[in-house]
């Protein structure tokens, strides 16, 4: 009997040992452990057994049950784990394939740019001013100094609408009509955005409608070396703290004195390439100090206020920022370019 | 404007400096450089020869043979091809080792085995614009007509060794449109003294005054007029020393008479007019204004009609030049002139410049008058210009100019203290600093130690308040020098306006429901300013604002939607092969009441434009084109995003929309614009598939934004969920029963959501089936079955009674 349980044992080991199915294994279990298994049929013939021998062989079929169990029980969680690893295995993807790409839109760049210097001037204390493209005669030039037949018309010929009445050609009015609002009392602090238009025909480097923008502080004791610091700040803000820049003559009727401001180049670090046309500066903008005739006109007293204004052009900015080429890329809206500046 | 730094070498000592320098501190101090042309040619190698032999090419026709005395007793042979070249002739050489234009190098050879020690060059080869060079010597060799010696260097003969600054000159510096004004410039920079021309003149003892008398009619028009006899001229070529200067400010030269008036224009910036004394045609010059429709032919050959507001050169009766812009026919002077009439004027600005603008004539004399010359110099230019006409043209001056009205200036004085300046440049300046920089400008002025009261000359008239003066000290003083400040005043508050802030929401919105932010033209076509406009706007009665004088009918007047600019955006992306787009834009419409010639008003509108594919997943076979429920989806959530409430679609017809995919907007009950699909005729005109547009007043949205009110607690009591289906007719709108359910469904109903929406097969033709999902909760209490019971009842028997609603089983 002993022998008979001894091969019991090896039979189902070697059984557990070879099965691969949870099935099997149940079925293992089945025929050796359970109720009308085999062990149990062995046990039935105890009563033939001498009285002593009876717990021996108890002992020994217990022990042959419990190496069997346990075998089983190993074998299972192991088959268990097995069956896991192939679910993973069937469920496993390419992970390289492309996934589903929410629709995710963007900023226009000329846009983003405008929103970088309103933030800049705002967190020094400016506010962000608009004012109408159909502007007044009055306000687009009279009131900038800029008297009916003064000769600097030219220099911007403009889309009238009406004798009285024209497409803005630079964002100054709003700059008048901003002091205007102050009636006298200073400090003005202003940025002023927007959308501008001159009778230019459109190619790579002119366009009939263009942005600026334009900032204007009127207090008193406002000097040119304050438009200085502005300017480098706001250059070194733009283009990176390694730029230098420079201030030198220019003529604008709103101003006196009137400066253009360059940057040194970026690309040729201030020797001369063609980017700079050799000369090593890149202009960017133009300013000066507020003509006393502009402010007067807008109720300012000039014997006791004066002011720094300065303006420029988004497009050149990111012309030159970006290396763009070609002006009617800020209007064809083509995605190809509107995607290469989600965010700037 | 160019400038030829070998002749502004002559009023100025600019020997301490190099070209590049004086172009940088030029710009820094004044006047902005476009270019530097650098000389052409500089070079030892070319010289003037002198052609002692010429002879056949014994191996070539075409080919001479020259025995070339290039100086020193240096006699070369060159092989030359030029058909006009000569024995006698004097010549430019290029000598071996001479470098020419476009690099290249001359070098001994052998021609046809005959050696060549360089070459006779053409003035092409030497660089020269043809533009200037003589017919005589277009198709060969130069050939020198001045007293030269062989060997001489040719280069500073021909001018070839000058530097020309191009200046972008801004318009309050007219004084610059003169060499002698930007001698006074450059001498300031660099503190320097000018040597301005010696005019020393021998008049004939024969009176001009004999031959001419002068009348002005209109003072203001003409406030100064000179008139000058010029006898016994010869007409010819002018030497090439004057030459020279004529080109290298980019002026064709033509003859004495027409050069040394050039020249003086040049120099001086007053412009002068000789008119042929004989062909004249009277020996009174009278100006006046023109009569209204009088013609004149002038220089250019050009019929041309004037108006009461014209001032014109007559003898008396007809005109012979219209003032300060461009001479008659009739009087120019020509190869057989022998007597000279040569005006010395003073126009009025204002008069020139519109004279000019109305015939579009823009002449290097109009361009100075009417920017104002310095009438103080008005007759020491007409003698200097009679001067070179004696030399260069063997003539007689006759006795003094003849003249009318007066050369009289009054100066502008402009008066400051050391104070103000600091004030406005951020820097102190010593009085000395001060009046060195005064000085060095040349400008008169007076101190007492404190003020200083500056005297601008009359060739400084853009110099009138103490702001210009400013300019002139600091751009002197240096901007370089100026230190980086910041305005010390109080601070302020800035920031964004409400709107403003607003205005980004929006903008960060849509960019993150996948649109991209457009910008298009305000200008657009008369028809597109006509179409896609909203009824809110229509209601109006506006119709699209025009330009007086649009520069093509491509940007003629102003939108009244961008919609049409966002289609036509759409359409340039499909043709490059870009399908799926979605684009929007922030910005104005301009309304005008119809007929009226007010300001118009400007609207902010809220635009987008989709097409393509929305999702577009093909591996895993989803690929949807947008539709009407992708771009109203987006713009719920921006209603949801701005906590706007009240929002409806109404189902409605609109010109260039499908008649049964759009939808007007309402928010608080007002239209504030449509949404809906382009029709399929306008998309087909602009080879778009289905396309789907909204336009909005933004403004009327951002008033409807509600700010959220304070924090809701999370309620812990269940909610319970109900779905409920009805069939109704086709015609019946969800919004219609949701509505009717909403009010039902008080206190307790929470939200309802369409989630199937069934018509078709197994449904009665002209009947649609659409359930509703209902949570149903209370923020204080669990909700009894019998109180959702009721609400339900309320709803079925509301939904039936008014939609003929049948409940779904």
């Amino acid at each position: 009997m002993k022998e008979r349980l001894e091969t019991l044992k090896e039979e189902a080991l070697d059984q557990v040992k070879s099965v691969t199915e949870q099935q099997a294994l149940q079925d293992i279990r089945i025929h050796y452990l359970g109720k009308k298994g085999q062990i149990t049929e062995v046990l039935k013939g105890m009563g033939k057994l001498a009285k002593e021998e009876r717990p021996i062989i108890g002992q020994i079929a217990n022990e042959v049950r419990d190496v069997i169990t346990e075998a089983i029980e190993s074998k299972k969680e192991k088959l268990e784990q097995e069956a896991v690893e192939n679910q993973l295995r069937e469920e496993t993807i390419d992970v390289t394939l492309p996934g589903k790409s929410a629709q995710v839109g963007g900023s226009h760049l000329l846009m983003s740019v405008i929103r970088d210097i309103e933030d800049l001037f705002t967190s020094m204390g400016y506010q962000v001013a608009e004012g109408p493209e159909v502007e007044t005669d009055y306000y687009n030039f009279e009131a900038l100094n800029l008297p009916k037949g003064h000769p600097a018309r030219d220099m911007q010929d403009s889309f009238y609408i009406t004798e009285e009445l024209l497409m803005r050609t630079h964002t100054s009015p709003v700059q008048a009509r901003t002091m205007n609002k102050h009636e006298g009392k200073g400090p003005v602090k202003i940025i002023c955005p927007g959308k501008v238009y001159r009778r230019d025909t459109d190619d790579a480097t002119h366009s009939h409608q263009f942005t600026q923008i334009e900032g204007l502080y009127v207090d008193e004791n406002i000097r040119m070396s304050d438009l200085k610091g502005t300017l480098n700040a706001l250059a070194k803000h733009l283009f990176g703290e390694d730029r230098e820049i420079r201030l030198r003559p220019s003529f604008f009727p709103f101003t006196e004195p009137s400066v253009e401001m360059d940057i040194s180049c970026k690309v040729c670090s201030g020797k001369g390439c063609s980017v700079c046309k050799k000369t090593g500066w890149i202009e960017i903008l133009g300013a000066g100090l507020v003509h006393p005739n502009v402010l007067e006109m807008a109720g300012f007293d000039p014997q006791k206020y004066s002011g720094f204004a300065f303006g420029m052009g988004p497009e050149r900015i990111a012309m030159l920022k970006y290396g763009i080429e070609d002006i009617r890329h800020f209007y064809t809206n083509d995605v190809r370019f509107l995607k290469q500046f989600h965010r700037v | 404007m160019f400038i030829s730094t070998n002749w502004l070498k002559q009023y100025v000592d600019l020997s301490h400096v190099s070209i590049n320098q004086l172009a940088e501190d030029i710009t820094k101090t004044g006047v902005e450089v476009e270019q530097v042309f650098p000389p052409i040619m500089d070079d030892d190698h070319l010289v003037v020869g002198y052609v002692k032999e010429c002879k056949k090419h014994p191996n070539a026709d075409k080919l001479n043979l020259c025995q070339v005395d290039v100086g020193a007793g240096e006699v070369s042979q060159i092989v030359c091809g030029a058909a006009n070249v000569k024995e006698g002739q004097y010549v430019i050489v290029a000598k071996p080792g001479a470098l020419l234009p476009g690099d290249f190098k001359i070098k001994k050879a052998k021609l046809r085995d005959e050696k060549s020690e360089g070459m006779i060059c053409s003035l092409q080869e030497l660089g020269v614009d043809e533009k200037y060079i003589d017919e005589a010597y277009k198709d060969g060799i130069y050939v020198i007509h001045e007293e030269v010696v062989a060997g001489q260097p040719a280069a500073p003969l021909l001018n070839l060794n000058d530097s020309i600054i191009e200046f972008d000159l801004t318009p309050n510096r007219s004084d610059c449109l003169s060499m002698i004004g930007m001698a006074y410039e450059v001498a300031a920079i660099y503190n320097k003294d000018l040597s301005l021309p010696n005019v020393q003149l021998e008049e004939a003892e024969e009176q001009s005054s004999d031959y001419i008398s002068v009348e002005i009619d209109d003072q203001q028009a003409n406030p100064y007029y000179g008139a000058w006899i010029i006898k016994d001229l010869q007409i010819k070529p002018s030497p090439l020393w004057l030459q020279n200067r004529l080109i290298s400010s980019g002026i064709r030269p033509i003859n004495n008479v027409v050069d040394v008036t050039n020249y003086i224009l040049l120099e001086y910036g007053q412009p002068l007019h000789a008119f042929d004394y004989d062909r004249f045609g009277s020996n009174k010059v009278v100006t006046r204004l023109a009569q209204e429709g009088e013609t004149i032919k002038t220089l250019d050959g050009e019929e041309r009609t004037l108006a009461n507001h014209h001032l014109v050169i007559t003898n008396g009766e007809e005109a012979h030049a219209i003032a300060g812009v461009m001479g008659g026919e009739k009087s120019e002077v020509q190869d057989d002139t022998t007597t000279v009439l040569l005006e010395a004027a003073y126009f009025n600005p204002k008069t020139i410049r519109q004279s000019s603008k109305d015939h579009g004539l823009r002449s290097e004399a109009s361009v100075r008058f009417e920017k104002g010359i310095d009438i103080t110099r008005v007759k020491e230019a007409a003698s200097r210009a009679a001067q070179l006409l004696a030399e260069l043209g063997g003539a007689q001056v006759l006795g003094s100019i003849v003249e009318e009205g007066s050369t009289e200036w009054t100066h502008e004085k402009v008066t400051f203290n050391q104070d103000e300046m600091e004030n406005r440049i951020g820097v102190k300046i010593s009085m000395d600093q001060l009046t060195s920089i005064i000085e060095r400008l040349q400008f008169d002025y007076e101190t007492d130690g404190k003020t200083i009261t500056v005297t601008a000359p009359p060739r400084r008239q853009d110099i009138k308040i103490k702001e210009d003066m400013i300019e002139e000290i600091a751009r002197l003083y240096g901007y370089d020098n100026i230190p980086y400040t910041l305005p010390t005043g109080e601070m302020s508050q800035g920031g964004l306006t409400e709107r403003q802030k607003l205005l980004r929401e929006v903008h960060d919105y849509l960019q993150s429901a996948g649109l991209y932010e457009a910008v298009t033209y305000s200008l657009t076509t008369e028809s597109k300013a006509c179409r896609f406009i909203s009824p809110d706007v229509a209601m109006l009665n506006v119709t699209p604002v025009k330009l007086a004088m649009p520069m093509s009918d491509l940007h003629s007047h102003l939108r009244l939607s961008a919609i049409p600019e966002l289609l036509t955006s759409l359409q340039y992306n499909v043709a490059r092969n870009q399908y799926n787009v979605g684009l929007y834009e922030l910005g104005s419409i301009y309304t005008q009441t119809n007929g009226e010639k007010t300001q118009p008003d400007e609207r902010t509108r809220i635009s987008a434009a989709i097409t393509g594919l929305w999702e577009n997943h093909a591996w895993q076979g989803v690929q949807k084109p947008v539709d009407f429920f992708v771009l109203k989806g987006i713009l719920e959530g921006l209603f949801d995003y701005l906590a706007i409430e009240n929002v409806e679609f109404e189902q409605v017809q609109l010109e260039e929309l499908h008649p049964g995919r759009t939808a007007l907007v309402k928010v608080d009950d007002e239209t504030v614009g449509y949404i809906g699909q382009v029709h399929p005729t306008v998309q087909k005109e602009h080879d778009l598939q289905e396309t789907y547009v909204f336009d909005l007043n933004l403004d009327e949205i951002l008033q409807a934004t509600n700010t959220r009110e304070g924090y809701k607690p999370i309620t812990k009591y269940p909610a319970t969920s109900q779905d409920l289906a009805f069939v109704v007719n086709q015609e019946v709108a969800q919004a219609q029963l949701e509505k009717a359910i909403i009010a039902q469904g008080q206190p307790h109903l929470q939200s309802v959501r369409v989630f199937d929406v069934y018509e078709g097969e197994h449904m009665e033709k002209g009947k649609k089936s659409i359930a509703f999902n209902l949570i149903f909760q209370n923020n204080e209490r669990t909700l009894k079955d019998e109180e959702i019971e009721e609400a339900r009842g309320a709803i079925v028997n509301q939904l039936e009674k008014e939609f003929d609603a049948v409940l779904r089983g």
